[in-house]
Order: structure tokens, then sequence, then C-alpha cells
């Protein structure tokens, strides 16, 4: 069931570079990465590619494929046709290192801007104890595998590098969420996560959300929750009253 | 942070310098909780790791983390997972590693916690622990079935919270030595392909496993037993490396996917094996050794999940060693699937909702990858490599090597899972001897005040030229070609089952490959080049791959991961000896040495049933 693929992958560094075409065998049930490997192996040996579980549990081998960004380990020859041609490039909102490689290190520097978890203190002897129904909104968050994808596609940033340094991006949307509901975090991020994070500037085209691989509801669960917080409530008898009845309830859960 | 830009800080080598208290080489789980630790000693501390922060191996992780927390089962004690670990690793364990893990996995779980883990849950808000094979009670602390990621985010959150300085994609090619004592460290920026020279008296290796080496692995590429080899190079020792485990459930397919593991939590949660008739045939691969505590038939077996004090458990959930082999034979005897495995359903035993509540991670692979709902169908797995026992020789309560300042930690030390590590039981061993690694060498840093071993500008050069070499050589070999030859290798002739003609033909062919990997030759530049990087990495696989084979061919017994056709049973003699390792001048050389004693008073828990 093999046949030769056709791939136009793009080769250069920061000073510029060009789609060059490769043929190579590939087989029954084999992904995009696959394919990438065995030209390394076969006709170019330093063609640079970051990659490490292919199991699609690390995020580490993002790129855009056919334009759009994919993981390359998660995305299988049999989505195209045998006589299509896949282009890969390095995800577009990074700089390049190096072919599709890019760097990376805007979401690590974003990452240490984050306050850190404060707990409330464990109970006396030693547990803290948290219902499922109350960690299963952060665990959802948690999934999360930093492939960037969604910081990759977030126009905000895409094509506004100025914009990088008052922004965070929906990874870190979805970190200021997952502390904000943490039934044991004692900060309160809403004004951080409008401020420095640039909460605001996200105007909820859910192209995050789209992306991701690990299908987390960026968007609806984290974003659009955040910005509501953050909005002062008594200026909303709506969300006043919303939040009111939510509160009840938890009340009689508890 | 440390300025990390090439070429900033130089000193008299010539290449950008860094001064540390503690060097810590690896950034999985047992790395960053090493630099935790030793960070909160008041050490100054870096973190060099071949990938991105948080992509090490620790994220496949699936199943949980082991410990006695009694959350669900409150007759659990430390007492009770020693033994299973004892009894798991089938008593070649280092008792007092076996010992102090049971006892401090508890608190390293809460540690989590309160760094902002966020486990499942129990009824009563407490951690969810969850059943597993060889552990007697549900033990494993767990999310869903990505527990790996959930350690390694806390870690890597609470690393960037302490400011601690991480030097990512950057590789050590060597260890620096003044006298017998280690002064530093030597790598290279995979970005730039630029050096760098760490001055630093404690080196902990956090480096995990060599599963790299076989062609039918779930380990990832940095799999290559970096800290094993350098550890031996710098002349520590290293013990039990006959010891593999290959896991029992890996895909295996399609083809590009083989190897890829699938959690044992599927059989923990009421997964059974079958063969091609249909048969559970665990039930006729119970060893005398577990008769006690196994049912032997599906009745008792399916009560257990419900009612574990009244019913004995799964063959399915017998230790990792003897499920994989009864699906090795099973797949030889004909009786395999269409795709050279074995089946594992769960389909037709739980309901679609518990599956994907309790699976998560499984359905999204197999779906995504192989076209398989399992919530519909049953798997199909096999045994794939996944773990090595063997490493470096460590001192059990500080982890340090039989060299001064170097420290190992998690998969790249050896000792604690004896001859086979139970499931759950390698994350808990990341968290309590990464900590103690990283606090030991913080403490020798201390002592140490400043009077500082050298870095020798002559070793420096050394290093330097031997990691530039692959480029200088023209017409050699392809890298790329070494590595798959060694693969299959391995696979072939160190794989589950060995045997005495075959190890030595395994040798023989490590030497030809030796041999042709003295001339490598790569294309390209230095920056962010992965041929170059294999040329680096593969010395270190023929090491280890060198370091198994002759350690299995020594050992004539069957015990554990280490399976011999010609010897098939294990033997009184050998229980009590490890094999441990050394390399001088070039040459790999083996001895037998006694296991260390176990006192009395642990000595009784396996005389009670």
């Amino acid at each position: 069931m093999g046949y030769d693929l056709s791939m136009r992958l793009w080769r250069g560094d920061r000073s510029g570079g060009e789609l060059a075409d490769y043929v190579v065998a590939v087989e029954e049930g084999e992904v995009v990465l696959d394919a990438i490997h065995r030209v390394q192996a076969t006709q170019a040996g330093d063609l640079a590619v970051r990659w490490n579980c292919k199991a699609g549990k690390c995020g580490s081998c993002s790129a855009e494929i056919n334009g759009r960004p994919r993981l390359l380990c998660m995305t299988r020859l049999s989505d195209f046709e045998p006589e299509e041609t896949i282009t890969v490039t390095p995800m577009r909102t990074f700089p390049v290192i190096r072919d599709l490689v890019t760097d990376v290190s805007y979401n690590y520097e974003k990452a240490k801007e984050v306050p850190a978890f404060a707990p409330t203190p464990p109970d006396k002897d030693g547990n803290r104890r948290m219902m499922q129904a109350d960690v299963e909104r952060g665990q959802e968050f948690r999934k999360c595998i930093e492939c960037f994808l969604c910081q990759d596609t977030c126009h905000v940033i895409r094509d506004h590098d100025d914009n990088k340094s008052s922004f965070a991006g929906p990874r870190f949307f979805l970190r200021y969420a997952e502390l904000d509901m943490h039934p044991l975090d004692t900060n309160d991020r809403r004004k951080l996560a409008q401020g420095a994070a640039g909460l605001g500037m996200c105007n909820i085209t859910k192209c995050c959300t789209e992306v991701c691989p690990e299908h987390i509801k960026i968007t609806d669960n984290a974003i659009i929750p955040m910005k509501e917080r953050v909005v002062d409530r008594r200026y909303d008898p709506v969300v006043w009253l919303g939040s009111k009845i939510l509160r009840r309830e938890q009340r009689n859960e508890t | 942070m440390t300025d990390t830009s090439p070429g900033s800080p130089t000193s008299g080598h010539g290449f950008e310098t860094h001064a540390y208290d503690v060097v810590v080489i690896g950034a999985g789980g047992a790395g960053l909780r090493a630099a935790v630790a030793a960070h909160d000693a008041g050490a100054r501390v870096a973190i060099v790791c071949k990938s991105l922060l948080g992509k090490a191996h620790t994220v496949m992780a699936e199943g949980g983390i082991a410990a006695a927390m009694g959350n669900v089962y409150p007759d659990d004690n430390w007492q009770v997972h020693f033994r299973d670990t004892m009894r798991g690793g089938k008593m070649l364990n280092n008792w007092r590693m076996a010992q102090l893990h049971a006892q401090e996995a508890p608190k390293r779980v809460l540690e989590l916690e309160e760094w902002g883990a966020l486990f499942d849950r129990t009824t009563d808000g407490l951690i969810s622990q969850r059943d597993f094979g060889g552990h007697r009670y549900a033990r494993l602390a767990h999310v869903g079935d990505r527990t790996g990621l959930e350690m390694i985010r806390t870690l890597q959150q609470r690393v960037v919270e302490l400011g601690i300085d991480v030097y990512m994609e950057c590789t050590v090619t060597d260890l620096l030595r003044d006298g017998d004592q280690v002064s530093g460290a030597f790598a290279y920026w995979r970005e730039s392909g630029r050096f760098l020279v760490f001055q630093t008296p404690t080196v902990v290796l956090a480096t995990g496993g060599i599963g790299k080496s076989y062609q039918v692995t779930s380990n990832s590429w940095e799999y290559t037993g970096d800290g094993h080899a350098l550890a031996l190079r710098t002349g520590a020792s290293l013990i039990n490396m006959e010891f593999v485990q290959f896991h029992p459930t890996g895909m295996v397919w399609p083809p590009s996917v083989r190897g890829i593991l699938v959690t044992e939590s599927v059989c923990g949660d009421g997964g059974v094996l079958r063969n091609s008739e249909g048969k559970r045939f665990m039930f006729d691969n119970i060893p005398e050794f577990f008769r006690a505590e196994t049912a032997d038939n599906e009745e008792e077996a399916d009560r257990w999940y419900d009612d574990k004090r009244n019913n004995r458990r799964p063959p399915e959930l017998l230790p990792r060693d003897e499920v994989a082999r009864a699906i090795n034979s099973e797949i030889k005897a004909g009786r395999g699937s269409p795709h050279g495995g074995v089946f594992l359903d769960i389909a037709s035993r739980r309901d679609a909702a518990f599956i994907r509540r309790r699976l998560p991670s499984m359905y999204h692979q197999f779906k995504e990858l192989a076209d398989v709902d399992i919530t519909a169908e049953p798997m199909e797995v096999g045994p794939t490599c996944h773990y090595v026992m063997g490493g470096v020789e460590v001192d059990a309560d500080t982890g340090a090597s039989t060299v001064e300042g170097l420290y190992a930690a998690g998969e790249v030390a050896g000792g604690m899972h004896g001859s086979n590590r139970l499931g759950g039981n390698s994350l808990s061993d990341l968290l309590v001897f990464g900590r103690r690694a990283g606090l030991n060498a913080a403490y020798y840093a201390g002592r140490m005040g400043s009077a500082r071993p050298a870095v020798s500008d002559q070793a420096v050069k050394a290093a330097a030229e031997h990691a530039l070499a692959p480029f200088t050589d023209e017409g050699g070999e392809n890298p790329y070609t070494i590595q798959k030859d060694l693969q299959d290798l391995m696979q072939r002739l160190v794989g589950i089952i060995r045997k005495k003609e075959e190890l030595e033909e395994s040798l023989t062919e490590l030497q030809s490959l030796n041999r042709r990997a003295e001339n490598l030759t790569v294309e390209g530049h230095r920056q962010y080049n992965p041929g170059w990087h294999l040329a680096l990495d593969l010395p270190n696989m023929l090491r280890v791959s060198e370091c198994i084979a002759r350690a299995a061919l020594v050992r004539e017994e069957s015990r554990g991961g280490h399976t011999r056709d010609d010897f098939p049973k294990p033997s009184e003699e050998w229980g009590t000896l490890n094999l441990v390792l050394t390399e001088s001048g070039g040459e790999i050389s083996i001895k037998e040495q006694p296991l260390p004693v176990m006192p009395g008073e642990l000595r009784q828990l396996f005389e009670e049933k």
C-alpha cells in the first residue's frame, strides 16, 4: 500500500529560505513526521525538525501543514490524497531558527510572568480536600501539551510582533483561568490577566480552539469566563444575578 | 536567568562558561525535582536538557504515581508497598532504596498538590488511587491517564517560579574531572552548535533510559543512554544492566506507531487480554511465585474489581515481565492478532462513558492514530521496550555514585527496581530520589566551600575536538544507518528472550558497529543539525547496548526483565548477586557483587503472607 509522496519542506534560517522539493516512499498508516524522518535519514541528514514523543503527548513537533497549524506526529498521511503534495512550513508567529524549527522562547518568557499558585493551608491531617467536580475545570486546561499552536494561530500576534510584549496569548489565558478556578488558590488574577497579559486584546474569534490538538475549549471555557470575571459585576445585573444563583448551587452541594 | 545567548560570557577556555554549585542533566521528573531540592537547600543550580522544558519523556507516563497514602484502602501502608516492590523486582532490589521509596512517596505526592497539581479525587475529596499490576492495593495517584504530563507541568512551573536557570536544547557530551572529582560539564547548544562549559563540583544525572537502542520502544529520541555512558566514562559503575523492561502492552499497528505505550490502567480498570481464540490466556501463565495472590478463574478475577479483600487479583495484573513473556509466547504459538499482537479488550467489559472518562488519552490515541474506537472494539497490543532497571550504582540514601561529586536519580540510577519495575513506581522513584540527589549534591557543594575543583583547558579542548570529529571525517558512515542497524540488532539478539549463542553474536556485531561508528560523517553545519546530534548520541547508545549484552550473557538464569531460553528458571545463587560494570581504557569489565543484606525486621515482611 506504499507510494511515493511529494513533499515541499521549508529549508532555511533567520536570513531567509525557500521550499525544497522531496519525493519520499511512505507506507500505510504513517504520519507526516514519519515522512519527514525518512527524508532526514536518506536525503537530508541536516534537516532540522523538533520532535520528542511522536504520540501527541509532548507538543514538540508543531508546524504548519498546507498552511494549517498542526502536530506533525498526529497528522496522518491518509488525510491527504496520495497524489497531493504536502507542504510543511515552520510556525509563522515565531522566529525561525532553522528549517522547521522555530524559536518559541516568547512562550517561556510569558510563563515567567504568571504569579505562582498560592494554596490555602492544608487540613489538620495534612491533606487538602477538593471535590472532583471542582477540579475538573482546571483539569481540562491542564491537558495542555504546550505545543503553542494556539499561540501560532492567534491573529493578535501572528502578524503583529509589536503586540507580543503586551499579550500573553491563549495558552496563558488558559493558565490564568486554571489558577483562577483552582478551588484552593488565594490570588486574584483578574486584574493581571486583563492588564499585563492583555486579555482585553482577544476578540474571541476561536481560532485557538480550532487548532488545539487536545480539543480544549480555550475560548468558551477559559477566555470568555475570564473576561466575564474581569468585568466589574456590579454594573451588569445579569452577571450579578447569575453569580448569585451559581453560588447558591455550590452551597447546596457542599 | 543567566545570559544564554551564544558567545556571551567567556573564560580562558574560549567558550561560554558558567559556574554553579549543582548542575542537573535532564529535565524530566527526577531532574526537575532534584533542581528544586538543591535550590531549596541554598545551592546555585542549573538544569541542562536536550529538549525544551516540559517535553521530557516523563510526559509519556500515563498510569500514576505509586504511593501508599491509603486514601482508597486504609490497610495500605509503606510496608505493603515495600513488599510489593521487592517481590515485583524478584528480590534483587536494593532493599534500602525500596524502603525509602515506599516511606517517602506519599509526602512527595502531597508536595506536588501543594505546587498546583490537580489529581483526580475520591468521593471524600482526597487524592484518588487506582489499581495497577503488582500492587496489592489501589495505590496510584493519577490524573486520568496523563499523570506524567501533570507531574512535569507542576514541577516545570515550580522551577520557573523559583527562578532556576534552565539551559534548554543544550546537550552535555562530556563530564570533566579534577583528579577523582567531578569539576564540570561540556555541552553544546543545539540551536547554534556552539560550545559551553559548566564549572561545577557536582553533577546530578537525570537523563532517563536507553530505549532508543531498540526497534520497538515506547521511548522518545532522547533515550540514548547519555547518563549511563557519561557515568561510565567518568569512572562510575553501572549495575543490573541486563534487566530491561518490555512493557506488555504497546501498540502494534499501524507500523508508524508500533511501540507506543498503552497504559496498564486499561487492565487496572477492567481490561483483559485475549488471544485469537478469544481465550484469557493469562490464567495459563500464573507463575508459582505469585500463585497465592492471583485469581485462577474468571469469576474470582472479575469480582476483585469491587471486592479486593475476599478475592485475588486478575492475572492480567501480574508484574509486567510475566505478562510480556506470556504475550510473546502466545504470538509465537500462532495465537496472535492480525497485526502480530494479542487483543486487549475493555470495550466488552465497561461502558463507553467510563472508558472515555478513565482513559481519555488512550481513547484519543487509538482513535487518531489507528482508527480504532476502544469503546467499541478491542485494541491490538504487544510488548515494547519501555524501561531499563539497570543504571548508575548509587548510595541509597544520597544518590551518590562511586565518583565524588557525581549523583544519579530516576531511570538512570540502578538498584531501586531490582530485576523488574512495577508500574507506577517510576514516577514515585523520580520524586523520592530526585529530591534526595538534589539535596545531597547541594550539601556536598556547600561543605566544599570556595575550594572548587578545576576545569582544565586541556580537557575542554579534547572535549571540543571529540564533538567536532564528525565534521572533519569525510566519506564515513551515515549515523542514521548505524542507529537503524543497532536497533535491529538489539531487537533481534538482546530482546525479551535471550540465549548464549545470540548474545555472543550480538557482541560480535556490536564490535563491528563500534568500528563503523568511529568514522561518522555528517552533512551541513553546526546550527540545529540533527545528523550531528545523532552522531554524538550514537556512541552512548552503542556503549549501553554493549553493557546490556555483556551482563545478559553472564547472568545464567531468568529473572524479571532478563529471560534466558537456555536457563529458564531463576537460580538461588544468582538471586544474591548484582553484576557491576565499569569502564577502563575504553574496555568494559564486569564483576559479581553480593546484594546488600536486608535487616531482619524487613525480612519478616516476606515471611508473613
